[in-house]
């Protein structure tokens, strides 16, 4: 089709537009890529009444609607489009057979997919399939001298970050941690081409049967997205003074995050969990009371600007990972630091 | 239960949670789930990890735990494997190991990489149907439930076996190692090591030679952190946390912060 170009695609993992802008994130940087290969940027949607999905963007648009003039205005040059019944929920073994067969006809340079839960799982099967490599959770993409895809991937809870390539295999995967790109403005007046991809005829049942899905909304703000979290552990000492994590909170207009043992000992809901299997936080300041600094905590905290860590022990691990290490009480810091936030905030 | 714990590609040296052996969280999770399925519909559980020589305790407390036998992939050949030659290596052992084997479960990450990429590729590899991410299983016949919470929505899902899950660790509170298990894990466990000679195993295929990705720097984000370190009572920390970051803190909460310059 596009013979000579270059294509970067990007996954358009629409599902949770409203919670989750990263396919947007993604065509941003895929547009400053784009530029640097001489490539074409291309969304890729699988989906029913796809034009249904964002009604908000409809209207702007006169040629284009719904998850594609999405796409369009945010920077795709190209949208690939199977919109089919058989698609109306996200469905893992026909999303990746379709994609196989689209990439192993159209050979794009680059693959860039959202790394929620869905899109993990996704590229991972989708890689295998394409027998090509593939970066987890990537913080940072970049086009080295060779051309090559720089996919810069945290490991060891995030302490690292590996620069890894695909020097021969295309195409060139990653996943990409929501939040690591800005989006680009969305752009009424950019059009696009937009290509239906037929399904095809002998599609297999998917043998994961999907019995329920109900959305599961969080509740309040989210803590993902909060500029301040007060997070607590055990050093805290006990429910009850655990509780002015929360008055705390309130003063820096932030959220209560918590360790697993605090969760575990009701002294937060779960919904408050930071760490593996948890939230992943990234806020400007992290204020970390009486937590040692378990890697599957500390692993979701790395990117956090602006680290103050509360700690008796100057040793822990978290006081090492902190910007400013308080070797205190954390129950009786906290009190000190509400009282002098309250007679300071006008 | 499958559980991924390569060595440090670039230096050949182990990652620290291997040397202390631990099972990952998620894995132990895994394991968890495996011990419970076994408890209610009976069965034989293996554990299988690939990693070097070490590698063993993992299995040792795989083992204490309540598997029935361990198997330790270990050959240099497959030092420095990305996800797709390791998952390409576990399903070729298990094939060989684990013959009609019924379910496979992992943790969903390990704790080092956290790529969360093994579990599917080796369902891939083994051509077998298989959910991530799994909070939930419960077995009935031939046909497992699960559920999850997947990007806000709470699914339940069905396949029949055999299938792959992996598994959360918050999945399952993990019990502890009984100590005369720990003792018989030691004495007597049943586990075999397996090359990549004994498994058949083309070399272009695992190992770095048979990773498509090839790590070219590792930098440390914390570099370049001043790491003040504050001491006194609580009081006079506050004040010296104000005097030196009240700016910052005002940004981030989006308040202006008004202190009287003269100290008490």
């Amino acid at each position: 089709m596009n013979s000579e170009k270059k294509a970067i695609w990007v996954f358009g993992d629409y599902r949770n537009y409203f919670q989750n802008r990263v396919t947007l994130q993604l065509l941003s940087r895929a547009r400053e890529l784009a530029v640097k290969i001489d490539a074409e940027v291309c969304a890729v949607v699988f989906g029913y009444w796809t034009d249904e999905w964002v009604n908000d963007a409809l209207s702007h648009n006169p040629t284009f609607s719904g998850v594609v003039g999405e796409y369009i205005a945010h920077g795709a040059d190209m949208v690939y489009l199977t919109d089919h019944p058989r698609l109306a929920a996200y469905s893992m073994e026909t999303y990746v057979l379709l994609m196989e067969r689209l990439a192993k006809r159209e050979k794009p340079d680059m693959i860039l997919i959202g790394a929620t839960t869905f899109g993990r799982e996704f590229a991972s099967r989708v890689a295998k399939r394409l027998g090509t490599g593939l970066s987890a959770d990537c913080i940072g993409l970049e086009i080295n001298e060779e051309g090559l895809l720089v996919q810069r991937a945290p490991f060891f809870g995030g302490n690292l970050v590996a620069e890894i390539v695909t020097p021969v295999r295309r195409p060139q995967m990653v996943t990409v941690r929501p939040g690591t790109f800005q989006e680009i403005p969305h752009d009424p007046l950019r059009t696009g081409k937009v290509v239906k991809v037929p399904l095809p005829k002998e599609l297999p049942a998917d043998r994961v049967r999907l019995i329920r899905a109900e959305q599961h909304l969080p509740r309040g703000r989210k803590i993902e997205d909060a500029k301040v979290v007060v997070c607590g552990g055990r050093g805290m000492g006990s429910k009850k003074k655990f509780q002015k994590l929360f008055e705390l909170a309130e003063l820096l207009n932030g959220e209560v995050g918590a360790t697993r043992p605090v969760v575990y000992a009701d002294w937060a809901d779960h919904d408050a969990l930071i760490g593996q299997a948890g939230k992943h936080i990234k806020p400007q300041i992290l204020f970390s009371f009486g937590i040692s600094g378990a890697i599957q905590h500390t692993a979701s905290c790395n990117d956090a600007k602006f680290i103050i860590a509360i700690n008796k022990n100057p040793n822990a691990a978290m006081m090492k990972k902190a910007d400013v290490a308080i070797v205190a009480d954390a129950s009786q810091f906290c009190t000190a630091l509400i009282q002098e936030l309250k007679r300071c905030i006008r | 239960m499958v559980s991924e714990l390569p060595w440090d590609p670039a230096t050949g040296t182990l990652r620290r949670e291997l040397a202390e052996g631990m099972i990952n969280p998620a894995c132990r999770a895994a394991l968890e789930a495996a011990l419970r399925i076994r408890e209610a519909e009976g069965g034989e559980i293996t554990a299988i990890t690939m990693g070097p020589r070490m590698a063993e305790e993992v299995l040792r407390e795989a083992i204490a735990l309540g598997a029935d036998r361990g198997v330790l992939l270990s050959d240099p050949k497959m030092s420095g494997a990305d996800t797709s030659a390791t998952s390409f290596t576990l399903a070729r052992a298990i094939e060989q190991a684990c013959p009609g084997f019924d379910m496979v479960l992992c943790g969903f990450a390990t704790s080092d990489s956290e790529t969360a990429q093994v579990g599917p590729q080796l369902a891939e590899e083994l051509k077998i149907p298989g959910v991530g991410y799994v909070d939930e299983i419960s077995v009935s016949g031939r046909t497992v439930r699960m559920q999850r919470l997947a990007d806000n929505f709470l699914e339940t899902l069905e396949m029949d076996l055999p299938g792959l899950i992996t598994v959360t660790s918050g999945a399952n509170v993990p019990r502890h190692v009984p100590m005369g298990g720990l003792q018989a894990a030691f004495d007597s466990a049943d586990i075999v090591t397996l090359d990549a000679a004994s498994l058949g195993l083309d070399p272009e295929r695992i190992g770095v030679k048979g990773s498509a990705t090839k790590i070219v720097n590792v930098t440390s984000p914390m570099a370049g952190k001043k790491n003040i370190v504050l001491t006194g009572t609580p009081k006079r920390i506050v004040d010296q946390l104000f005097e030196r970051f009240d700016d910052k803190i005002g940004g981030a909460i989006g308040k202006d912060l008004k202190r009287d310059k003269q100290k008490s």
